[in-house]
């Protein structure tokens, strides 16, 4: 395609052409202006919901302020998250060294805020002028008695999957620090959930009505405390498996506790997970309760879902989201609300994530991966879409062009997941789609003046 | 201004911005122009997305994309290759390149790099590329806007024949600011170029297509002929000479400066006008006569509301400078003006401001983040606070209104829209905190009056 640059050809494919390997995983491409961050942002959002925490970035004032109270992600007590702290490097540090700042500005913010542990976020330069950041840590962590755990997140050492390993390797050095006694067989903990708008507390009730425990959020509404004895679960469940299966796979190394792979997202996908729990477990009760669950929440649903479907039916989306897990859901979510999706993306998927949305799409759809503007204006305006779900990024090339978006990112302020979130996502569609105001921009303009009672 | 507030070694929530981004926006303004940054991919995204929530446009900024190899070995293939990119897919008349804490870290050697891209790819023509320094272990987005802007100066103006235009570097406004900016000085019956303006670049119409590039911003041909303006007039008290496009053009052309606080509140619109009028030789058009008399009467009308009621006051220097001036015009008392600039002109800048009018000398502070007003905020128990949405956490603890201008506007739409400068922009601040004051006694009433 023309919007595309030439090296970016063999990481746009359509389902159905040829059979396809996607070019993914990969650096970002120079000037081509990728919808990714970095590194030290990928490390970010998967830590950033643990509340009583202390997330300390280690830089020049940009990382930090940029990542202040930036997402949706809910506590239920502390709110250390919330804040944004950093040792504001400046040019005298960059040259005689930033570890006394460092230790400094972590001793004065751990006497003010009494945290569980800290982490430490590295920054580009850190890793230049190469701080011994592992050092201060291990000695503030011995004067004050809390964990203080390093974070390499030096933003150009790779992608935003460089930085999901770096959070796991961080949370990987706290599991196994708890004590783990009282915990039932019937357990896991939750990974991969931010809390968004509050999902992590509606899963928990769900598992808590199968008569499952969840040991530790990992991280949404995260403690430090339930991470340390995270070690003490039966099972792990994993959603934006991208960002936290590291974690999941670690623990299968150190501690052999298995692990699921689960979405929350879309009826299909959350009734599947929860069952694929319930028979994890082997105990009929809990697969009746399950089933039991599933049809209740899906009966206070089903009638004003369908409602939504009839007014919604046929019309085309396109999805860019940060990981491909959530690309499947939303596949199939539209699916239940009688939609096609045409383009689907992400910034962070695999070959063989690419692999499995060629499968469930249907034949033409666009598949992209690591995208920018240019192409993703040039495929809404191909395809023609009604809605566009992605970030805050994507949000004003839909806008501009006129077309409807939901917001499906970190940002969001609405509850997006299980069943109740199905709802809620078909109401998100419906409110943007079903707006008067697409009558008068100008992609629309001309049709409606032929019939004006559209 | 009497004690100072603790100093910490710490900074909580930041009341500042890195200077890339500044640099940015200054680029943007330019017409045909795309902002590159030399650095790590997720400076440009995290900086995008910044601007994206306050503007709600779209904000193409190339990244040089640096990996790890770059960082060890120089980021000079990178640069390149993202400049040929950007030049293929967005056929831009500029690239304005800035740096980033990475790239000035490793010591890679802009100048001489773009220098070699002339010579390998650009023997058959190709954009104009602009180049700043902006480390942001040094200064803030502001010091990042102002580089860029002399940085264009420096870089693009050539000798030119006397043209009768005004030079106008206004510094960080709004869109609208920015539009009003360029009506007043074309009602003045002048001529002028604006730098930068993304007045339409950052706030334009739906379209039918995703402009590579959207219309709007300062021509360049416009920018290469500021040396022959009649004058420059530059916008902003605690500027520092060096990064002073006007004081460049002064230099090196000899185009005479005049240099102005941002025009915020009547006796900086004043001024304003005054050196207008000097240039074009009109008196103030009606238009604006009647404007600041619509002004006076509405403050007078209003003074009762906000007359002894206390402010806290934060933001970009210039701007924080301007609001104060204005809030000791209308009789409110300033009681906290911060910034998380340092430039070092902040404090005499206020006391100056606020000198001859009945309110007590405020506390000013430099190179203050959220934390440290935080704490001022308690003890001087303020009726509300004057800045933008990064305010909000300690303005609602306090159970005060926060009353938003300047950048960043993230929880409320028309970020872009808010009018500061000028009389109308007066009037705008005016009645936004008469009706905030009016609004907290409204509510706060048992009686529920609808007469106020």
């Amino acid at each position: 395609m023309e919007a595309a640059l030439q090296e970016r050809q063999d990481s746009i494919h359509r389902t159905g052409e040829a059979p396809f390997v996607m070019d993914c995983n990969k650096d970002s491409l120079a000037g081509a202006v990728s919808q990714r961050a970095c590194v030290f942002c990928g490390s970010r959002v998967v830590l950033y919901p643990i509340a009583d925490a202390l997330h300390l970035v280690h830089g020049p004032i940009g990382c930090a302020v940029y990542t202040w109270d930036i997402r949706g992600a809910l506590s239920s007590g502390p709110e250390l998250h919330r804040l944004s702290f950093s040792t504001d490097m400046q040019e005298i540090d960059v040259i005689f060294g930033g570890e006394k700042k460092l230790y400094n500005a972590l001793v004065e913010l751990i006497d003010r805020h009494s945290p569980k542990a800290a982490f430490v976020y590295s920054t580009c330069i850190v890793g230049i002028i190469g701080d011994d950041m592992q050092a201060v840590c291990r000695r503030v962590s011995e004067e004050k008695g809390i964990p203080v755990l390093p974070v390499q997140s030096e933003g150009f050492k790779g992608n935003k999957r460089e930085g999901y390993k770096a959070a796991c390797n961080a949370m990987r050095q706290l599991v196994g620090m708890g004590d783990t006694s009282g915990i039932s067989k019937y357990s896991l903990n939750i990974l991969g959930d931010f809390n968004l708008a509050g999902e992590i507390w509606l899963i928990r009730e769900y598992f808590s009505r199968m008569g499952v425990e969840v040991v530790a959020n990992i991280t949404g509404d995260g403690r430090v405390g339930d991470i340390q004895r995270a070690h003490g679960a039966a099972l792990n469940v994993v959603q934006c498996s991208g960002s936290t299966m590291d974690l999941a796979k670690m623990m299968e190394k150190d501690y052999s506790i298995p692990s699921l792979r689960v979405s929350y997202f879309g009826v299909e996908d959350m009734a599947e997970s929860l069952y694929a729990v319930a028979e994890f477990f082997k105990d009929e009760e809990m697969m009746r309760r399950t089933r039991e669950l599933v049809k209740e929440e899906l009966s206070l649903i089903m009638p004003e879902l369908m409602r939504y479907r009839q007014a919604l039916a046929g019309k085309r989306a396109a999805i860019y989201v940060g990981g491909a897990f959530k690309a499947f859901s939303l596949v199939k979510a539209f699916r239940t609300i009688g939609m096609q999706v045409v383009m689907v993306g992400s910034q962070t998927g695999t070959p063989e994530d690419y692999e499995e949305l060629a499968a469930i799409t249907d034949p033409g759809t666009i598949i992209v991966d690591d995208s920018n503007p240019l192409e993703l204006s040039a495929f809404l305006q191909e395809k023609d879409v009604d809605i566009f779900v992605g970030g805050v990024k994507e949000r004003p090339i839909a806008y501009k062009l006129g077309v409807a978006f939901c917001d499906h990112n970190h940002e969001r302020k609405e509850m997006l997941a299980g069943f109740i979130g199905m709802l809620n996502f078909a109401k998100e569609v419906y409110g943007s789609v079903m707006s008067p105001v697409w009558r008068f921009v100008p992609r629309k303009a001309e049709t409606v003046q032929e019939v004006p009672n559209d | 201004m009497t004690k100072m507030p603790p100093q910490y070694v710490s900074t909580t929530n930041a009341c500042k911005l890195c200077k890339p981004l500044g640099a940015s926006l200054a680029f943007r303004g330019v017409e045909g122009a795309v902002p590159f940054l030399h650095g790590s991919q997720g400076c440009a995204t995290y900086m995008r997305r910044y601007i994206i929530s306050h503007f709600n446009e779209p904000i193409d900024i190339a990244s040089s994309s640096l990996g790890e190899k770059n960082a060890v070995y120089g980021g000079g293939a990178n640069l390149k290759l993202g400049l040929k990119n950007v030049t293929e897919k967005y056929h831009p008349a500029l690239i304005g390149i800035a740096t980033t804490c990475l790239t000035e870290t490793i010591g890679d050697d802009v100048k001489r790099l773009l220098f070699e891209y002339r010579q390998e790819f650009m023997q058959d023509g190709g954009p104009l590329l602009v180049q700043v320094s902006t480390p942001s272990y040094s200064g803030t987005h502001m010091e990042g806007f102002h580089a860029a802007v002399r940085a264009l100066v420096e870089q693009l103006t050539e000798a030119a024949e006397p043209n009768g235009t005004v030079n106008i570097l206004p510094g960080f406004l709004s869109a609208a600011d920015l539009r009003s900016l360029k009506e007043i000085v074309a009602d003045c019956g002048l001529l002028a170029t604006v730098l930068p303006d993304f007045s339409e670049t950052l706030d334009g119409p739906a379209l039918r297509d995703y402009p590579l590039i959207p219309t709007g911003g300062t021509k360049i041909t416009d920018i290469q002929a500021m040396s022959g303006a009649k004058a420059t007039v530059d916008f902003g008290y605690t500027l520092p000479d060096q990064l002073s496009g006007g004081k460049h053009l002064e230099k090196t052309y000899n185009v005479p400066l005049h240099r102005l606080g941002m025009p915020v509140g009547i006796r900086e619109t004043d001024r304003f006008f005054e050196v207008l009028s000097d240039l074009s030789d009109n008196p103030m058009p009606e238009k604006y006569a009647m404007a600041r008399g619509r002004l006076v009467d509405s403050l007078v009308d209003g003074h009762k509301y906000v007359f002894g009621k206390r402010a806290v006051v934060y933001g970009e220097e210039d701007l924080v400078i301007g609001l104060t001036s204005f809030l000791a015009e209308i009789g409110v008392q300033p009681v906290v003006c911060a910034s998380g600039g340092t430039s070092g002109c902040f404090i005499k800048a206020i006391e100056k401001a606020v000198e001859g009018f009945a309110v007590e000398m405020p506390r000013i502070h430099e190179g203050m983040d959220f934390h440290e007003i935080g704490e001022l905020a308690a003890e001087l128990k303020p009726d509300f606070f004057l800045g933008h949405s990064k305010g909000y956490a300690l303005a609602r603890g306090l159970g005060i209104p926060l009353i938003r201008v300047g950048f960043p506007i993230h929880d409320r739409v028309g970020g872009q829209r808010l009018l500061h400068i000028g009389y109308h922009g007066a009037q705008q601040l005016f009645d936004l905190i008469a009706n905030a004051m009016i609004a907290v006694k409204q509510d706060g009433s048992e009686v529920g009056y609808s007469y106020m």
